[in-house]
């Protein structure tokens, strides 16, 4: 199986060490996996704003990058299901039968993490070692687009020395929401207090999720609050291993 | 007399949320009552083993009604016809008042009574009559708060949502003698007794009322019959006293057969109050006989209906039945209260289906909706019609974004070309990430950008962004070929790249 990495462009801009766990985990796991280097973005900025035609060279980079591999994974449940879900309706108002064809082909073998480990992989103890106490925000997208359910809960169950925790109110939204977080700050914000403050009820060290842009809104709260919480992406976690002395 | 308000003037979503925001008293009344109501349907549904068949079937029902409309609504006039009543087709809200006040003056009324109703909110009835010398009395207990309390509805089931029981006790208190019986001057803030100051109230009013207004949830076509659902019981006090009956009906409303009622009236009460069933569900067809009203009217309205059916993609926003699901699990919706929306279709349905209706592209506070939610799907999930909410509201962002493509570009659609460009080749990518992190190392500290200025003070102003690396992952991956060379291959799982290096 030849696999790809979608990195996605807020990983690859603003949070490399999310991307190097997830090639650090899926190397463990015995997974040779790539990184197209003319992979740029999934485009859902541009699409969820209203920019659809804006979109269509992002789209059709994306395509054009991936093309080759038999599963794209990536670290964002959000950028995922863009791919699988917003790339036709992209392709469509191109009119371009070559990129209409080759979403068609492509979005289906689009992974967000949790699915390709549980489901393709079929592994949920990823051999991680984390002895914290950790809390998990199921984004919207992962929850409601992508239908992953419990995978993250059953991979982060399985890490080693890991102690899980409920987060109040989990399932409901951050406030991110893209442009949402400019076009109407301040819901966005009002939204994203609650979910800090559910972080903080929970007694939690760290606060997991598996898509970096609602952890970088709720982290930008956390601190401004100095609320001593971490923030962390669910690969850094499952990448984590217990330290040689 | 009663003037009522209208929504004219909301300005634009950001800017009345904002104000709603700073409200402590409607957050928290907010809050109490959609998480109150949110449970409650969570718990009746999840008592049905079928719910999911239930969804697929009423969406299949309104998709075939949506498909064959012009069919079923002919086969709706001629058996209401036939039963006994008139009915009168409006294309739009000037019309449809136009027709009801020429009713209600013929009989030379200076009064009528009102059961509960989208349709008659939507197209302004209340300020058509009220023009014509004639008072519109609200007979719905919540729509009574807000009309005595010269407001707003905030949520189209429950449209005094925003007010708690001791606002509503002063509303009583202050406005009620001003219109008819007066509230006891002892009235306190226990729900039993204000529901019976408004009882004494309203019965003054069914007891004289020669005319009574009302919508409809369903009207079944092939016997003519309409269908109400309420909970008070006010609702069939306004179908069955007085003399004449009036009722405004959204041509989406019409269901092939009775049969089809079965599916809705299961998922209706559940997804709207939370109940099994509603306490009062009425039914009439034309005119009975020395039983009822012995003139029955039905007027039919398009009122935008029509250009909704023509949009493929939005169509199915003519599918809702109205249960108010949506807003009460919306995230947004809970925090700003429903005056925000600027509509009396307010929560992720009106942010729809408002746009729809008027058309986007002409006003700026229309256009806004359709980006007041975070897109987080909770509202696709509780629709009982199945009404792909986020899809409908992504493609709204789309007319609405191209319906101002003409002239100038904004400062955002200078931004979108830009990163369109920028993110069409990754070389330009990798350009960007380059200033980026000199950015970064410029601005940040601790990894943390504080403040920034305007725009970029919508997110600064009360969140922290976390500084660029100054090594994007694409430069790592070149520099040590995917990590399999050099520093920097092993992250510790600690996060520190949100730290200082």
């Amino acid at each position: 199986m030849k696999v790809a990495l979608f990195v996605t462009c807020l990983n690859d801009t603003m949070f490399p060490a999310t991307g190097q766990a997830t090639v650090a985990l899926l190397r463990r796991l015995g997974v040779d996996v790539d990184f197209p280097k003319a992979q740029t973005c999934c485009g859902q900025m541009h699409v969820n704003s209203g920019y659809v035609p804006e979109a269509i060279p992002v789209v059709r980079a994306f395509v054009e990058a991936f093309a080759g591999y038999d599963a794209v994974v990536t670290p964002s449940g959000s950028c995922a299901a863009s791919a699988r879900h917003q790339h036709k309706i992209v392709a469509q108002r191109s009119g371009d039968p070559t990129l209409i064809s080759g979403v068609q082909g492509l979005s289906p073998r689009v992974y967000e993490l949790s699915e390709f480990l549980v489901d393709l992989l079929g592994v949920v103890d990823v051999g991680a070692y984390f002895p914290h106490r950790v809390t998990l925000h199921p984004s919207c997208h992962s929850t409601r687009l992508l239908g992953v359910g419990n995978r993250c809960e059953r991979l982060l169950g399985a890490v080693r020395g890991i102690t899980m925790v409920d987060l109040p109110e989990a399932e409901e939204c951050c406030g991110f929401g893209g442009t949402f977080s400019m076009k109407n700050p301040d819901v966005s914000v009002a939204m994203g207090a609650d979910k800090a403050r559910h972080v903080r009820e929970s007694g939690a060290e760290v606060l997991v999720a598996g898509d970096n842009s609602c952890l970088m809104h709720i982290k930008g709260l956390l601190t401004r609050q100095r609320a001593g919480v971490r923030v962390m992406h669910l690969a850094e976690i499952l990448a984590a291993q217990e330290v040689a002395a | 007399m009663i003037v009522t308000r209208t929504f004219l003037g909301t300005p634009p979503f950001p800017v009345a949320a904002k104000a709603a925001l700073a409200n402590s008293q409607l957050r928290s009344n907010m809050r109490n009552a959609t998480h109150t109501i949110r449970d409650k349907r969570a718990r009746v549904i999840g008592e049905l083993d079928d719910f999911e068949q239930l969804r697929d079937a009423a969406a299949d029902i309104k998709d075939d009604v949506l498909a064959n409309m012009g069919r079923y609504l002919v086969q709706a006039e001629e058996a209401l016809t036939r039963a006994g009543a008139t009915v009168h087709w409006a294309r739009d809200a000037a019309e449809a008042n136009r027709i009801v006040v020429g009713i209600a003056a013929s009989h030379k009324v200076d009064e009528v009574v009102k059961v509960k109703s989208m349709a008659t909110q939507e197209i302004e009835l209340n300020v058509a009559l009220e023009a014509a010398g004639i008072a519109a009395w609200e007979t719905d207990l919540a729509e009574l708060i807000v009309q005595l309390g010269d407001d707003l509805p905030s949520h189209i089931l429950v449209p005094a949502i925003h007010r708690n029981r001791s606002e509503v006790r002063e509303i009583f208190l202050r406005e009620m003698g001003k219109v008819g019986m007066a509230a006891e001057a002892d009235l306190t803030d226990d729900p039993a007794e204000l529901a019976g100051a408004a009882r004494r109230h309203l019965r003054e009013k069914f007891m004289r009322a020669k005319v009574a207004i009302s919508g409809a949830n369903f009207l079944v076509a092939d016997t003519g019959t309409l269908c109400v659902v309420e909970s008070e019981g006010n609702g069939r006090m306004c179908l069955t006293l007085p003399e004449v009956l009036i009722s405004v009906v959204g041509i989406e409303k019409v269901v092939p057969t009775w049969t089809d009622l079965e599916v809705f009236l299961q998922l209706l009460p559940r997804s709207a109050t939370g109940e099994r069933m509603n306490p009062y569900t009425s039914t009439w067809t034309g005119v009975t006989a020395g039983d009822g009203p012995q003139e029955v009217h039905v007027v039919l309205i398009d009122n935008g209906r029509t250009t909704v059916l023509a949009d493929q993609v939005g169509r199915q926003a003519l599918r809702c039945i109205r249960c108010s699901a949506c807003m009460n699990v919306c995230p947004v919706y809970e925090r700003t209260g429903g005056h925000a929306y600027g509509s009396v279709y307010p929560g992720p349905i009106g942010a729809i289906l408002t746009p729809m209706l008027r058309g986007v592209g002409v006003d700026e506070a229309t256009d806004a909706l359709p980006f007041a939610s975070s897109l987080c799907g909770a509202c696709y999930e509780v629709c009982p019609v199945q009404i792909n909410i986020p899809e409908v509201l992504v493609h709204l962002r789309a007319k609405v974004v191209d319906s101002h493509r003409t002239g100038v570009p904004g400062a955002l659609q200078a931004a979108m070309t830009g990163a369109s460009w920028t993110l069409g080749r990754s070389s330009r990518l990798a350009l960007l990430q380059t200033c980026a992190g000199l950015g970064g190392r410029v601005f940040g500290r601790r990894g943390l950008i504080g403040r920034l200025p305007p725009p970029l003070s919508r997110w600064t102003d009360a969140r922290d962004l976390p500084a660029p690396p100054r090594e994007s992952f694409r430069r790592w991956w070149t520099r040590t070929d995917g990590g399999r060379r050099g520093a920097g291959s092993q992250p510790d799982g600690m996060g520190n790249e949100r730290s200082e290096k």
